[in-house]
Order: C-alpha cells, then sequence, then structure tokens
C-alpha cells in the first residue's frame, strides 16, 4: 500500500517538474515584486543561518548589500547594523527566489521575473554581476558597489524595455538549447548568454536608451559568459516550486548551500530544511591559490542539478571538463551515474553525446541512501575570506546526512499515521 | 567431482562481486575478469536498511 502511495506521488511530482513552462516575463525591482521583502531584509543562499555561523563570502555579500541600499557607510557600519538586530535575514527559497553563491539579494536589487506558464508561479533573481571582484563571492569595495548602482540604473531599465518589447521569453526552449551547444547550465553557460544577446539585441537597440547606454548594456552581457545563469537558476526554481508539499513524494524539490550547511528539501516533507556541513569543492584552482584558500560549497545555483542539468548534464558540456578537473569519459560517466538515483529522464533537456537520453531527472532520497551515490555537482569556489572572489571551480557532493535524516523523517512521518510499523 | 574438474580444464571467466581487488590479481594473471561495481544497500548501514525496507 505505502509503495503505491509513494509511486503515485512520484509520478505526480515529476508530471509538475517536467510540465513546467519557465518564460522570462520581466524585470522589476526586489523590494516590489519579491514576496515579502522589505528595505531591512536581506536574502541569501542556501537553508537559514544567522550572522554569527555565516562563511566569509555571505558575511562580505552581507556588507556589501548593506552600503549598496545606503543603510552603512562601511563595514563598520555595517557590521553594527547587522548585530543590533534590525537586519532580517532569510533564504531566497523562502521567497520564490534563488541567488549565486552568497546569492545575496537587497530591496533595490532588480531582479528577473520568470513565469512557470504551465502553473502561474513566479520565480526571481538578481541579474549576474560577472567574474572577478562582485558580490556575490563576497567583495564589497568600491568598484563593487559602483557596478551595482550601474546595473541597477542602467542595465536593469535597458534590458526591462528590451524584453517589453520582445515579449516573453521561453526559457525551457532556450536552456534545451543550450544543452545541445555544450552548455550544462551551471559552469557553462557561453551558449545560453549568446543566445540571449541573439534574442534580444534587437529590442535592445529600439529602446529609448542613448547609444552609448545600449552599447555599454551589450558590452556588459557579451563580456559575461555567465549572464544566462542567472535566467537558468529561476527557471529551474519556477519548475520545482510546484511539486513542492506533494504528500507521500520522496523527490527532493531544493538543494542549496550558504557557505556553511548543505540544505535539501524533500516534496512529501513540506517545507523543512534537511542539513549537514557544506562539504569542500574538489576542483582546480586559479594561479596563486591553494585549497586552504576556499571556502565550503556555497549558492542556490545547485537548483540546476536539482532539475536535472548542471552536474547532471555534464556529459553535454565537454568543453568545460578540464575547467572543472575532470576528462570527456568522466562527463559522461557522471551523467550515466544520475540515472540510478533520478526518477525519469527529462523529457526536454537532451545530451546529444548520450544519444540525445534526456537527463537524468527528479532525484529520489530512497534511491540516493539504497544505491550511496549522491548527486554530482558542477560548481565554483569561492575564497573564503570576504572580498576575494572567486578561486577556482570543481565537483562537490551534498553530505549524505541530508538524504539519511530526509528518509528518517518520511518513514517518522508514516509510521505516524500507522502506514509503516 | 568430474564436472568441476572439467571447469578447471577450461579457459576461465570471472565476473567479480565485491573486492576490486580479487579481479585486479586474476587480471594480472592474465585472466579474463569483469569486475561488478556493486556495494550492499545503503553501505551497509543497518538503520537505514530498515527504514528503506519499511517502504518496500
Amino acid at each position: 500500500m505505502v509503495q503505491d502511495l509513494i509511486k503515485k506521488a512520484n509520478e505526480e511530482t515529476m508530471k509538475r517538474i517536467l510540465s513546467a513552462q519557465p518564460t522570462l516575463v520581466g524585470i522589476g525591482v526586489a523590494g516590489d515584486v519579491i514576496p515579502g521583502m522589505t528595505s531591512k531584509t536581506i536574502l541569501h543562499a542556501g537553508p537559514p543561518i544567522t550572522w554569527e555561523n555565516m562563511s566569509g563570502p555571505l558575511k562580505g555579500a552581507v556588507i556589501g548589500g548593506l552600503i549598496y541600499e545606503g543603510l552603512a557607510e562601511n563595514e563598520v557600519d555595517a557590521i553594527a547594523l547587522v548585530e543590533s538586530g534590525e537586519i532580517q535575514f532569510d533564504p531566497c527559497h523562502h521567497h520564490n527566489a534563488v541567488g549565486p553563491m552568497a546569492g545575496v539579494v537587497t530591496a533595490s536589487m532588480p531582479v528577473f521575473i520568470v513565469e512557470n506558464k504551465t502553473f502561474g508561479n513566479y520565480a526571481f533573481c538578481t541579474l549576474n554581476e560577472g567574474l572577478g571582484k562582485v558580490l556575490r563571492y563576497g567583495a564589497y569595495s568600491e568598484d563593487v558597489i559602483k557596478r551595482l548602482k550601474w546595473m541597477e540604473t542602467i542595465l536593469a531599465p535597458v534590458l526591462k524595455e528590451a524584453i517589453g518589447l520582445a515579449g516573453p521569453i521561453n526559457l525551457k526552449s532556450m536552456i534545451a538549447q543550450v544543452i545541445m551547444m555544450g552548455d550544462e547550465g551551471h559552469n557553462r553557460n557561453k551558449a545560453g548568454t549568446s543566445l540571449l544577446i541573439r534574442e534580444l539585441a534587437a529590442h535592445i537597440i529600439n529602446t529609448s536608451f542613448s547609444n552609448q547606454e545600449k552599447i555599454e548594456v551589450l558590452n556588459f552581457m557579451n563580456s559575461n559568459d555567465h549572464f544566462f545563469l542567472n535566467l537558468t537558476m529561476p527557471a529551474c526554481k519556477s519548475s520545482l516550486d510546484p511539486a513542492m508539499g506533494i504528500k507521500y513524494s520522496t523527490i527532493v524539490c531544493a538543494m542549496s548551500r550558504n557557505g556553511t550547511e548543505f540544505g535539501i528539501r524533500v516534496s512529501g516533507l513540506g517545507d523543512r530544511w534537511f542539513t549537514a556541513p557544506a562539504e569542500i569543492v574538489d576542483g582546480l584552482l586559479f594561479p596563486g591559490f591553494t585549497a586552504e584558500d576556499a571556502n565550503p560549497d556555497i549558492g542556490d545555483s545547485v537548483i540546476t542539478e536539482t532539475t536535472g542539468i548542471g552536474g547532471f548534464a555534464m556529459a553535454a558540456a565537454q568543453a568545460i571538463v578540464q575547467f572543472v578537473g575532470g576528462n570527456p569519459q568522466d562527463a559522461i560517466n557522471y551523467s550515466k551515474l544520475m540515472y540510478e538515483i533520478t526518477e525519469a529522464e527529462n523529457n526536454t533537456y537532451k545530451i546529444p553525446v548520450l544519444n540525445f537520453k534526456g537527463t537524468a531527472t527528479g532525484i529520489n532520497i530512497m534511491k540516493v541512501v539504497e544505491t550511496g551515490i549522491l548527486p554530482i555537482i558542477n560548481t565554483g569556489i569561492a575564497h573564503k575570506e570576504p572580498g576575494v572572489g572567486q578561486v577556482g571551480a570543481g565537483l562537490v557532493r551534498p553530505p549524505m546526512k541530508c538524504f539519511e535524516d530526509a528518509l528518517e523523517a518520511f518513514v517518522d512521518a508514516l509510521t505516524e499515521e500507522g502506514l509503516v510499523e | 567431482m568430474s564436472k568441476i574438474n572439467d571447469l578447471f580444464k577450461t579457459e576461465l571467466k570471472v565476473a567479480n562481486i565485491g573486492l576490486r581487488s580479487f579481479a585486479e590479481d586474476l587480471k594480472n594473471q592474465k585472466v579474463k575478469v569483469v569486475h561488478v561495481d556493486w556495494r550492499p544497500p545503503a553501505g551497509g548501514n543497518k538503520k537505514m536498511i530498515a527504514l528503506l525496507s519499511k517502504l518496500k
């Protein structure tokens, strides 16, 4: 009996995930469009965390966010404000949002608005700042704040008008194309960024802004291969949210890290997070950095793997296998292995080198615990100190404890209902 | 006994389940061997095996 309940619940969960139609519909201001956002709210990546337990890059991004908002003049002011208790921290995930790395979102930041047209729910994500010293890696120097202000006053308004002229952009179809073009949607976003520019270029030209501003916007997007990541992420978030809360479902609907802890949420277990200390990423470090410099795993970007792309589609992204410290056969092996712990082959995201097989989608906690195979995540590495930035990239896995604790809670819930002894 | 003896007179083709080193030793002796990537359910964790068994 219980097997049937789980089977039906998982089928419904997968139906919802696979039928999602994430669509870019606009750009708004976080304080206006994100539910529950206030001028003193700071959203962050990962499961809930207190200031005292935050890692360096997250603390740095919080400091930068407060300076950007004009709530603090400098680092000392920002820390005093946080310690006064006036600032409310909350995970992006609790507000239909996701953020890469530190994932800090403050009220004035522009955000992409993605609608899942099948279910009418929304997801939000900030615009990608580029590489190097950026807020999401914990940097908060003057140039970081200046760039965020330019994004607020030029980049976002130009793109907002251009998206308005273009009309809704089907992200599901675009992500399916980029997987065919050598992106895996997490650590390689070159094809996605290129396609987005192609989609928007003519509309950007048709906006009411000056030529200089249009050129700045196009150059900014073109100089940042990861620009599309901040659209893939809310596309995935909007695809997974309707699959949350299906009783008896053992499918993972969120995985995330705050730089201190890794957390997962399971459809049949509601809003609960199952957490364990975040792992150190195994990968290649940029010249001049050592393993000692690396912060534990951080960011909401693992929402891509939760949806069946990212590390799960590594076989599609042969061009970056060396960047994360592997070879082409490793990439194929990783993608194949993920079928052991998932519920379905994706009906839209397909991998050419695997004979166009759909990516492994829908992580099942029962399969993870039984096989001992953990999801593979393809990610960036942040410096552990605030203000330094990205120091490498590589592969990481969640702690098994998250899945074991979730399985135990799932069986406890069934026991309480008298469905199992 | 005769059947067993016959077996050892033919070319051995081994499927090894368990420790990889058994397969490697045979390979070093030029015996045809396939190693099966197998591990006990839940890595042998009795608590997890008990939980999983309640759901099957």
